[in-house]
């Protein structure tokens, strides 16, 4: 089965993000990533805890969409308690995100006057001072990966940093994955870095869609290629009606 | 004494709530984003004569309806959002012509705790959200606190997220008695228990008022969110939380839900059209409208 997609990888790099985690609340916001949590819960780590996205957690782990069994009640006030407690792992989306980790999903522009109003800041201020936090990024581009971010939504290394330790204490920016490759924290004084490139992608092309100087080691290998289980896991049991293309469309 | 020895009967018409109500107010409005909104109250809000009002709301319809009549002077959320139309088009377009003079964006966390220190009369609590972020830069008003323990870490200084006190909160919930005792029948009390202890008044709207036995006969005690002792009136308002969802009574409209979203982000005529059609008349008018437009797209 070597006819996997590029959605397929990046499901696969979305489950290594959680591969580590142990019995904790993975916390997936959007498709891929509830993808690639699920697919995490049925190989590399089945103590996760997962929510259908709404009020319940699921004693099983159905496909996108689907329900389950439920063990446990978790409407938004109890995610706020969670968040607080620590024992959470969200994967929240980006609209900017720059080379400090500091994420934006509040607005493009001025703050006063935004050339473009998005949701507003959410919770990422909250999760990134409480529990790990990574980030997907669907199409990466320069105008995604910018030099500086227009509004610290979700704060990184350096600010969480210089804002003392009641910040930095459980500031965990774990990985960054796109559906060029994968990056982390470990750059220079906790800049990003590049970690792998999916197969079929080359160094440079993800430096030339990111707008800020990536940290790039001399040897960058490929990301691991999604194992024969997981992609049957992925194509007839999780997504069968493939979902995932509308993310991350065929090349 | 009054003469049947009952606690008060509440019940109040959606005009008479509105009209109680002044300019100025600080009035946070319960539910989720496009969940189970006290949606015939905004609206008779929306077409009232109020303005200069401060509105407290994880934001849906209802921050985008109040910002497009301009009924908003300060508005403080951690996001606005129709969920399956991720951006709401009123609050955008309020937003990039910067027609909200005071605009207070939270983190979600931080929201929460600001209606828990309001419902606790305390000033502020403590929390880490916001450090770090520009919700702290953008918000400079909102200070941080020094813990005065050291639990091994030094003396952490942390968030002093402000109270968010309310003059008013308007809630939807499922069913209620005359009295105000109120339960919610979906997955989610949302925040509507908080929102009515941070408020000095609460004007609840419901689905269904039925006697007070009939609020545990089918339904487990635990779902009882709100006391009457929260409650300053109850307004029975069937559909009162279309087009978002009042489950399990009713779920969103999506495809009211569309044609709002697309007036809301289209010329001035389109909303004028859209305005003329649901908004303009009472409650009973607007259901009315939204009847017929069920059927036209049923067909």
């Amino acid at each position: 089965m070597s006819d996997y997609t590029r959605a397929d990888v990046c499901a696969a790099a979305i489950a290594d993000a959680f591969s580590e985690d142990g019995e904790i609340f993975a916390s997936p916001m959007g498709l891929l990533p509830t993808l690639g949590v699920r697919l995490a819960r049925l190989t590399s780590n089945p103590d996760l805890v997962i929510s259908d996205g709404e009020s319940v957690f699921l004693g099983g782990t159905p496909p996108l969409g689907g329900k389950d069994v439920v063990e446990g009640w978790i409407p938004f006030r109890r995610v706020f308690d969670v968040v607080a407690y620590g024992k959470r792992h969200v994967m929240m989306g980006a609209t900017q995100v720059d080379r400090h980790g500091n994420q934006n999903i509040s607005a493009i522009g001025p703050f006063a006057q935004p050339k473009r109003q998005l949701l507003g800041s959410r919770g990422a201020p909250g999760n990134t001072v409480n529990n790990r936090t990574s980030y997907w990024v669907p199409k990466h581009s320069s105008r995604v990966f910018v030099e500086q971010v227009d509004i610290v939504s979700g704060v990184g290394p350096a600010r969480a940093e210089s804002a003392g330790t009641a910040a930095s204490r459980f500031n965990d920016i774990h990985r960054i994955v796109s559906n060029l490759g994968v990056l982390d924290m470990g750059g220079a004084d906790h800049t990003m870095r590049l970690v792998s490139v999916h197969p079929g992608v080359t160094v440079d092309e993800v430096v030339a869609a990111t707008g800020f100087a990536l940290e790039v080691p001399a040897e960058v290998p490929v990301t691991r290629e999604p194992s024969y289980e997981e992609l049957l896991l992925i194509r007839e049991m999780l997504d069968p009606k493939g979902l995932r293309f509308k993310e991350v469309p065929n090349d | 004494m009054s003469s049947n020895r009952k606690p008060r009967d509440k019940r109040m018409s959606i005009e008479e709530v509105v009209g109680s109500l002044e300019s100025g107010m600080t009035i946070g409005i319960g539910g989720w984003g496009p969940r189970r909104k006290p949606m015939a109250l905004v609206r008779a809000i929306y077409n009232s004569d109020l303005t200069d009002l401060t509105i407290v709301s994880w934001g849906g319809a209802d921050v985008g309806l109040l910002a497009r009549a301009g009924k908003i002077r300060k508005l403080v959320y951690a996001f606005v959002s129709l969920d399956s139309v991720p951006l709401e088009p009123n609050f955008q377009r309020a937003r990039q012509s910067a027609s909200i003079p005071e605009v207070v964006e939270l983190d979600e966390g931080m929201f929460q705790t600001g209606l828990r220190a309001a419902a606790q009369r305390l000033p502020f609590l403590p929390m880490r959200a916001g450090l770090g972020s520009d919700v702290l830069v953008n918000n400079s008003w909102i200070k941080t606190v020094t813990s005065p323990y050291d639990e091994g870490h030094g003396h952490e200084e942390l968030v002093a997220v402000p109270a968010l006190k309310l003059d008013v909160a308007l809630v939807h919930l499922n069913r209620a008695d005359q009295h105000g005792n109120a339960s919610y029948l979906g997955p989610d009390p949302y925040f509507d228990d908080l929102f009515a202890m941070a408020a000095d008044k609460t004007y609840l709207s419901v689905e269904e008022v039925v006697d007070t036995a009939g609020l545990t006969v089918d339904t487990p005690v635990q779902r009882l969110l709100l006391s009457r002792m929260m409650v300053s009136g109850v307004v029975e308002t069937p559909n009162g939380a279309h087009f978002t969802t009042c489950t399990p009574d009713y779920e969103r409209d999506e495809r009211f839900q569309r044609a709002y979203a697309a007036a809301a982000s289209g010329s001035d005529e389109d909303w004028q059209a859209f305005h003329d059609r649901f908004l303009a008349g009472d409650e009973a008018s607007y259901q009315a409208a939204v009847q017929a437009f069920t059927e036209e797209n049923a067909k």
